[in-house]
């Protein structure tokens, strides 16, 4: 009898969370429209459709024909940096972790700078792949480096050591990206691209590109979704309840910086989405970590898209890239958090 | 030394934002004596402190100096009569114990004043005052609760004011560095008559050192005046709402107050 | 351990208090002096140094007025007004930062960590693309956003009180926000030259004239004398608040003067030269290390940060092949030492 009474919450709990689940699929599905429809050319439904039944082109095809790769790198971009700061967030145990904060995203860009400059990487279509590699790679040295940093000294990694230590590294490597860039006019313009995070690049082949990377970080953040939550309750609780600790840690970040490098090769630094979707989602779906990632990962999409479609729209004709609107966005968000947080725990 | 500076507060409401905390209290302080204030967790005991000090202002009513409204009179002025030292002050890191007690001459130099020989005297005394001589050279991170605390009753002393207040000093001590910093007090009254106010969080401890208890209850005064006579069973039972016992301190002679909880009944006397 | 009656003081106790502090002055003068000398030196190899050295004897004659051949534009021209911007901008921007230091109680809580170089920097560079203004109406608009932005962290931070940490992290999403508003306009401007978009991002000496030197000048006659007689108040508010209130010191007053004085110099600076990286945030921190704690740090900091922007500067100029900003060579130096200040942090927050 109390059993049932107790479970029953439980159960209202789950139906409520499919329901926002529901509701948020609808919204992404609605800004996915929005996006291949809205820009400097409006287009109606019909010539949204009309390729897919084989119709002639026009300019209006045209268009819709370049958003696709675009909505789908912006979907897919903003799922993955929502799991990525998921998972950030769990592993740190620090409500302020995100790749924009941690500097990683400056990391990838230095990488990737370095690997142009130095080892002649350019554009070729085979050193794209080898080029998110190489992002991938300086996301996670730089995101292991600013950990350590955090964590070193007193009182571990606090948030704000962990924020400081992010903005400290990522002066540092910026000063280190223009050191690189500075004497190498070629590659001054492909370096630009690197500094604001965009998807209106976009094609099909940069989806191809980095495809693998997003689809094993996924599988290593479900994997390690359970663990985290044990993780959540102390080193030594997750421990005692069974969890390798060490191996879970480990996994869990290695697939939050595929998840972040892969976005960063494809979309450059884009900020603040992987801090701001996890919290807004914790407010919806409580601190599990298994339903959070599921909605980070589509909350994320949403963010990022409609991010994307709000820079066509406020700059018209021209574009206002995503990573600028997101950093505008997110920081008063940011802001409420640091707020909302208790001083001691800073 | 003789002190004929007043302090005195009447009608006085503070409070921060809103909220009130202290509302319509009258209080004349004792000069030349310790008086100690008392009462449970938020009861106003700091926010008097700081409003006498005039660290806040008061919403309504006035706390008069030798006469005078505090709040109008020049800050500097004030900071030569009335000292005051603050629950949780700040060391900054690697700071001497002489260079933290010589920021107490602040209020006695001018804007091009050089520091003066009786500068170097007021900071010497205080340090010989409080035994804090021998750490002069030394950081204050490096010392420990009690011996800081001591140091900043110096940094207090070599202000020189006839005035001193102070909230809580003995709070994170342990009860040898509480009866030290007490002493210390009782000393500095006993020499030169400096009136002496202070929060405390030990009954006894006030009880058995200050002339002259205030009794705070939500804001308001309970009741005030020497320990026999306001710190009886009665006044705690409503003032903490705790069942006790007073009886007389067998080494002092002042009145002792023993809780009694749920678990102990009343023995046999 | 009881406290010795004593009515007489005795005079070792004296003694050892007045050496001690003679002991101090010294060390505290020896300081300044050996600053100012090394600044000197700095400044006379920035006028010599360059693609052609030129003796102290022709340098001389320059800076006294006569058409030296060569000389009278390379240097009067080209490395003079530059030389002059660097002492002046490191003043401002050490006086500025040190000033926030002190007064926040916390080496994090410097101009440029918290946003206020960002602030000063945005505006600059909208009203040089987006308005298309230039000269002092420039330095106007970036004092305007920098006392903007240090009060909107003020009003961000304030919950019941403000504390130094809550401040500092509200500052640096501040600074995100406002880099990205930097970044955007010059991704807008007319081409993208990226010499002239590091002035706006870390900060360049490179093109300085005579007439960015002049607002830069003035922001430091007026805001350095402020700054300097407030400097006792300013020492003793590292007490805590209720202390500097109880030794009479007003403290709002006080920091609403010391705010304005040291945004402007900041702001001023930022708007000569763009955000030089981590000056303002270095100095205090280099000037209490060599002085040593206690003591007014305002002069000494302004040395500081002076002879950093000079000797910065000219390491970027020619002590690796290529010619980099000031701000590439400060902000790789800075970034260290940030990190060094992140892993000692205590929980206290520590101060300078």
């Amino acid at each position: 009898m109390t059993a049932s009474s107790t479970l029953a919450p439980l159960r209202r709990g789950r139906r409520t969370r499919l329901l926002w689940l529901l509701g948020c699929l609808a919204l992404l599905a609605a800004l996915a429209l929005a996006s291949v429809a809205l820009g400097s050319r409006q287009v109606g439904l019909e010539d949204i459709l009309s390729p897919l039944r084989g119709m002639p082109e026009g300019f209006d095809q045209a268009a819709v024909a370049k958003r696709m790769p675009r909505t789908v790198l912006a979907l897919v971009g903003g799922a993955g940096l929502g799991i990525s700061g998921c998972i950030m967030q769990g592993v740190t145990r620090n409500p302020l972790a995100d790749p924009g904060i941690l500097g990683v995203n400056t990391g990838a860009t230095l990488a990737v700078v370095i690997a142009m400059a130095v080892l002649g990487l350019g554009n070729g279509s085979g050193d794209a792949r080898t080029m998110v590699w190489v992002a991938i790679a300086g996301a996670g040295a730089t995101a292991v480096g600013v950990y350590v940093i955090g964590s070193l000294g007193q009182g571990g990694a606090t948030p704000l050591k962990l924020a400081l230590a992010g903005a400290a590294t990522s002066a540092a490597l910026g000063s280190l990206v223009t050191a690189v860039v500075l004497p190498r006019g070629d590659i001054a313009e492909s370096a630009r691209s690197w500094q604001i995070g965009g998807v209106g690049g976009a094609t099909w082949a940069t989806l191809h590109q980095i495809w693998p990377f997003l689809l094993v970080g996924l599988v290593l953040a479900l994997v390690t979704a359970r663990g985290l939550d044990s993780l959540a309750l102390g080193d030594e609780v997750a421990a005692g309840l069974g969890e390798h600790v060490l191996a879970t840690r480990l996994l869990a970040a290695l697939g939050a910086v595929l998840l972040c490098g892969a976005v960063t090769a494809a979309c450059g630094p884009i900020g603040f989405v992987g801090l701001v979707v996890p919290h807004a989602c914790r407010l919806l779906v409580g601190v599990g970590h298994r339903p959070l990632m599921v909605f980070s990962g589509v909350v994320g999409a949403c963010l990022l898209l409609a991010s994307d479609v709000l820079g066509r729209l406020i700059a018209r004709p021209e574009e206002l890239d995503v990573g600028i609107v997101t950093a505008l966005l997110g920081a008063p968000f940011f802001i409420a958090i640091v707020r909302r947080q208790k001083v001691k725990a800073l | 030394m003789t002190t004929d500076h007043t302090l005195a507060a009447s009608g006085l409401s503070a409070g921060y934002g809103d909220r009130s905390v202290i509302e319509g209290l009258d209080l004349e302080l004792v000069p030349a004596r310790i008086t100690a204030i008392i009462g449970a967790n938020a009861c106003g005991k700091s926010t008097l402190l700081r409003v006498l000090s005039r660290l806040l202002a008061p919403t309504s009513g006035q706390v008069l100096l030798d006469g005078t409204r505090i709040h109008r009179l020049p800050a500097k002025q004030v900071a030569r009569t009335l000292g005051l030292l603050p629950q949780s002050p700040i060391a900054p890191e690697g700071i001497t114990v002489a260079e933290l007690v010589s920021r107490g001459r602040h209020p006695h130099q001018g804007l091009v004043a050089r520091w003066s020989a009786a500068d170097d005297e007021a900071v010497a005394e205080a340090l010989d005052a409080t035994g804090t001589a021998a750490l002069a050279e030394r950081p204050v991170d490096e010392l420990s609760g009690g011996q800081r605390q001591r140091v900043w009753i110096a940094m207090a002393l070599a202000q020189r004011t006839d005035l001193l207040l102070l909230d809580e000093p003995t709070t994170f001590l342990d009860v040898n560095h509480q009866v030290e910093v007490l002493d210390l007090l009782t000393d500095l009254n006993a020499r030169r008559g400096t009136t002496i106010v202070m929060v405390l969080h030990d009954l006894n401890l006030a009880a058995r050192y200050a002339d002259h208890l205030v009794l705070m209850e939500h804001g308001r005064i309970h009741g005030a005046g020497a320990p026999g006579e306001v710190f009886t069973a009665e006044a705690v039972r409503t003032v903490f709402g705790l069942e006790n016992r007073v009886i007389r301190d067998p080494v002092s002679g002042s009145p002792m107050m023993l809780p009694i909880g749920r678990h102990h009944g009343v023995a046999e006397d | 351990m009881s406290a010795q009656p004593s009515s007489a003081t005795p005079p070792s106790t004296l003694e050892r208090v007045r050496t001690e502090r003679r002991r101090r002055r010294v060390r505290r003068t020896v300081t300044v002096l050996v600053l100012v000398v090394l600044i000197a030196a700095g400044f006379y190899a920035s006028l010599a140094i360059g693609h052609r050295v030129y003796s102290a004897g022709e340098i001389w004659r320059v800076v006294r007025g006569q058409q030296v051949p060569g000389a009278s534009f390379t240097v009067g021209t080209l490395r003079l007004p530059r030389a002059v911007l660097a002492v002046l901008v490191g003043c401002c921007f050490g006086l500025g930062g040190v000033t926030f230091q002190t007064m926040l109680r916390n080496p994090l809580a410097s101009p440029d960590i918290i946003g206020i170089s960002a602030g000063a920097s945005a505006a600059a560079v909208v009203a040089i693309v987006l308005l298309g203004l230039s000269g002092p109406a420039v330095s106007v608009i970036a004092i305007l956003a920098g006392l903007a932005v240090a009060l909107a962290i003020y009003l961000l931070s304030y919950r019941k009180g403000v504390a130094g940490t809550r401040l500092i992290l509200v500052g640096i999403g501040v600074a995100a926000m406002l880099d990205s508003v930097t970044s955007y306009v010059l991704s807008r401007a007319a081409q993208w030259d990226l010499q002239e978009a590091m002035r706006w991002l870390t900060g360049s000496l490179n093109g300085a004239a005579w007439g960015d030197v002049r607002p830069v000048l003035v922001a430091l006659l007026v805001g350095g004398p402020l700054l300097l007689a407030a400097s006792r108040d300013l020492t003793v508010s590292q007490l805590g608040d209720d202390s500097a209130a109880a030794l009479g010191v007003r403290v709002q007053r006080l920091r609403l003067v010391v705010v304005i004085a040291a945004v402007g110099l900041v702001a001023f600076a930022t708007a000569a030269t763009g955000p030089i990286a981590f000056v303002a945030f270095l100095a205090g921190p280099i000037a209490a290390r060599i002085v040593g704690p206690g003591a007014s740090l305002l002069v000494p900091s302004a040395l500081v940060g002076a002879l950093l922007v000079v000797v910065s500067d000219l390491v970027g100029q020619w002590a690796i092949g290529t010619r980099f900003p000031v701000g590439v060579v400060t902000g790789v130096l800075g970034a260290p030492y940030l990190i060094y200040l992140v892993v000692r942090t205590q929980r206290s927050g520590g101060s300078l």
